[in-house]
């Protein structure tokens, strides 16, 4: 395909291929929901008032534990069909990792620990708001590191510890904290009422702003890495096919800008993920078909034939089943969340 | 002990994990506790019921959390420290992990969310649909996970191509021999710990007053500890066959494992049963050792005159160290006794009719409390410690497994888990020991029309926060 992979034939040129497009589903949903409930976090500081903060946080209660598993699903995706890729990542991203683990760790037990404290109760605000911010941070890390390649010797990671730091990856973790603190705004938006709804809005755009700056710095940047990421882009006829994209990320970005200034609820929302698919796509067609960039390809990192098989099946019979009641409990939690959230709101505490 | 990669990395792996499973072996036994407790509301309309699923749902959701988030940690470490290991069983142990998170944490994720947040939302029958949901996705998480764990001790079903182990038999590789009896042995031990957790809080919450206090503020706590103890005094004996037939095993696959648990040194038969010594591993034998003649033999072979394995019988550098793996096993086995002890003195009391009067008896069951996860924890030492110098038994070895990271990495990354565990640890303790001086709610708090009637919003009651701060009315979101 596109010139790669010639030498592989039958199942095990297609499976791989089946399951590059799997978890790069998976790794899109990750993005998209824990986005946005990280976004929620990094504009919890913000936030004027006990109440809000309240509110925020019960807008993504019930949901934020499913929304992580994704991120399991994509470390142990990873690991079940492109062992090879999961070897030589996580030991080169063995610091942003740890660190962002470390984060989500703090985020995670705010959820439980906020509602069952009063006077220590700003301890968790706070973990809450730096974790989520942390946990962004390392993500955009790796997101950067990884387009800018690993040093490898085909099986194993063959580089040092701060591999991964470079201005790029720390202007990627940034840009990371604006793409999900839009995509936490437009929750809010969704999600809240009155004058909470009136200052998500005003968050969503400024937040707009910059994610669209630092998605035009990563884009320019790129071609200086050396990965010759640009001719993939400029040649004819690619050009011809890709230039849509940052065409409709343009249009997108308008769009949602004017949604949020015209009052509307849902739709900034979803407008916001597909400014972050368009991205994903952008990403994507830079790296395909490298899982390891810049030398191992999906087919050089998969496992076995009948690994790669056996873990099909499961997913072909699980995953329809995952979504629907996934939806499910996201229709159940459904509708603006109620002004008067005190005590916590919590149903159950 | 040289602090390299390889031996920070095993600390490290060794207490992410053993904090991790403090919590699932809670969490695994609550979930279905609370599906018996909603079960039982549901089919009495007896609010006791209600307010106790009410009470240990808090309980349950505190440990829950802290079980996701040390959770997703482990699911990273297979490849941040141990990339060589998942180079090598990866195409194996892949899928089964992957199996896991998509038959499992989905399900026990979404409905969670309903679980604790939705009664009002979905109807009584769909709420215990999710708690039962909930309950069993942590035992098919349970199924996979030690389906994996198992594989490790006992590989089977791969043959092993250009330096991995590759899949040839999936049914052999998830069904491996150590698995049936190992899956049995945790999820009981599981309920056991949880039996244990739930008998011991109640009993502190009973002997924190009178026994002659308003029989509302007793009857709820008096309830749990009853369910909790019929449950240990019929399952803590079946553990204990299970337990000893898996042991069966052991001996089968894993012969120098069982040398070490028994501090055997010599193949011998009319082995003793060890009940203490100090196995000496330089001099090969053992000091000040304490046993009863060929029982040993008896309870591994089911023979006087049975052949038990020495430890001489292969290299020194094939052994496990010997002291971890022989005391674990034996705190483990003293521990499982004693839960046998205070099922049976419950059985007696019951018979007496002095069950909740009895304060030494409550005062037991109290310090019972951490038993459960103290036997899990050493049976875990005891199994993965055995297993040592192998990660997978006979075939990778632990220090062929490490990741190319530097030790100044590993270093930094176990100091931060050691202070932020340590941290999490404290406050999820202090609210959770909170949670337990208010206790379940009295019954006398419930008005009167309640009383066997459907409940119409029986999680809208909101509670105080557990500092002392009354709380308000929940407004379910529309």
């Amino acid at each position: 395909m596109f010139g790669f992979g010639n030498e592989y034939e039958g199942l095990a040129f297609w499976l791989p291929l089946i399951w590059a497009g799997l978890i790069a589903v998976a790794v899109a949903m990750y993005v998209i929901v824990d986005g946005f409930d990280l976004g929620v976090g990094i504009l919890f500081k913000a936030a004027r008032s006990e109440n809000w903060r309240d509110r925020m946080m019960f807008s993504v209660a019930p949901i934020w534990d499913g929304n992580e598993t994704w991120l399991i699903l994509g470390g142990g995706g990873l690991f079940a069909v492109f062992h090879v890729a999961y070897a030589v990542l996580m030991p080169a991203l063995y610091v942003p990792i740890i660190l962002m683990l470390i984060a989500l760790i703090f985020r995670g037990v705010a959820f439980e620990f906020r509602f069952k404290s009063d006077r220590s109760k700003f301890l968790w605000d706070n973990a809450f708001f730096f974790g989520s911010l942390l946990a962004t941070f390392f993500q955009g890390m790796v997101l950067g590191a990884f387009v800018q390649g690993f040093a490898n010797d085909g099986r194993q990671f063959t580089g040092g510890t701060f591999d991964f730091l470079s201005p790029f990856s720390v202007v990627t973790g940034i840009g990371l904290i604006f793409g999900y603190g839009l995509l936490g705004a437009t929750w809010c938006v969704m999600k809240t009422t009155g004058e909470l709804e009136i200052w998500a809005r005003r968050m969503a755009v400024r937040f707009l702003i910059l994610t669209i700056a630092a998605m035009a710095v990563v884009s320019l940047w790129v071609p200086f890495l050396g990965r010759q990421i640009e001719t993939r882009w400029f040649s004819w006829p690619n050009i011809a096919f890709l230039a849509p994209i940052p065409l409709i990320t343009a249009y997108v970005a308008y769009r949602l800008l004017r949604d949020l200034e015209e009052g509307r609820h849902y739709r900034p929302f979803f407008l916001a993920i597909g400014l972050f698919l368009l991205g994903y796509l952008g990403l994507g067609v830079s790296l395909f078909p490298f899982n390891v960039p810049p030398n191992l390809t999906i087919w050089d990192t998969a496992n076995t034939v009948d690994s790669q098989l056996f873990a099909l099946v499961g997913f072909a019979i699980v995953m329809p089943l995952t979504f629907a009641y996934t939806a499910y409990a996201y229709y159940v939690f459904r509708g603006k969340v109620a002004e008067e959230i005190q005590g916590g709101g919590y149903g159950y505490h | 002990m040289e602090l390299d990669a390889l031996m920070l990395s095993r600390i490290q792996f060794a207490f992410t994990v053993a904090f991790h499973i403090i919590f699932p072996a809670f969490t695994i036994g609550l979930a279905s506790w609370l599906a018996a407790l909603e079960f039982n509301w549901l089919r009495t309309g007896n609010p006791l019921y209600r307010n106790l699923f009410r009470f240990w749902v808090k309980v349950f959701a505190v440990s829950f959390g802290l079980g996701v988030v040390s959770g997703i940690v482990m699911s990273y470490q297979f490849g941040t420290n141990w990339s060589r290991f998942s180079e090598f069983t990866g195409n194996v142990l892949g899928p089964i992990i992957a199996y896991e998170v998509v038959t499992a944490f989905f399900l026990e994720a979404a409905f969670l969310g309903i679980m604790l947040f939705g009664w009002e939302r979905v109807g009584d029958r769909l709420h215990f649909f999710a708690t039962c949901m909930v309950a069993l996705g942590t035992l098919i998480s349970a199924f996979w996970i030690l389906s994996a764990n198992s594989w490790m001790q006992t590989p089977d079903g791969f043959a092993i191509e250009n330096g991995k182990a590759v899949p040839v038999d999936w049914f052999k590789a998830v069904f491996n021999p150590s698995f049936p009896l190992r899956y049995a042995h945790m999820v009981l031990g599981c309920y056991i710990t949880t039996a244990f957790a739930v008998a011991g809080m109640s009993a502190w919450m009973l002997l924190r007053h009178p026994h002659d206090a308003p029989e509302a503020k007793l009857a709820a706590s008096r309830r749990s500890l009853s369910m909790a103890l019929w449950f240990a005094a019929i399952f803590v004996p079946v553990q204990i066959v299970i337990g000893d037939l898996h042991g069966l095993g052991v001996l089968k696959y894993q012969p120098t494992k069982l040398a070490a648990i028994e501090g055997n040194w010599e193949r011998m038969s009319n082995m003793p049963l060890r009940l203490f010594a100090i196995p000496d591993e330089v001099a090969e034998t053992n000091h000040y050792e304490i046993g009863i003649p060929k029982i040993g033999s008896w309870v591994l072979t089911h023979a006087f005159d049975g052949e038990v394995p020495g430890l001489k019988e292969v290299p020194r550098e094939d052994r496990p160290p010997v002291w971890p793996v022989f005391f674990s096993f034996r705190i483990m086995v003293g521990l499982g006794f004693a839960m046998l002890g205070i099922g049976l003195w419950s059985l007696y009391l019951r018979w007496k009719g002095t069950l909740f009067a009895n304060r030494t008896f409550l005062t037991a069951t109290m310090l019972m409390t951490p038993s459960g996860f103290g036997a899990v924890l050493f049976g875990w030492f005891t199994a993965e410690i055995g297993r040592q110098p192998f990660v997978v038994y006979g075939h990778l070895r632990t220090a062929d497994a490490v990741s190319p990271v530097a030790a100044g990495a590993v270093a930094t990354s176990l100091a931060i888990f050691l202070v932020v565990y340590a941290f999490v640890f404290g406050f999820g303790s202090y609210y959770l020991a909170k949670l337990l001086r208010r206790g379940p709610d009295p019954i006398e708090d419930i008005r009167g029309d309640d009383l066997g009637k459907k409940p119409k919003r029986p999680f809208s009651v909101p509670d105080e926060g557990v500092e002392g701060k009354p709380g308000h009315q929940a407004q379910p979101a529309e």
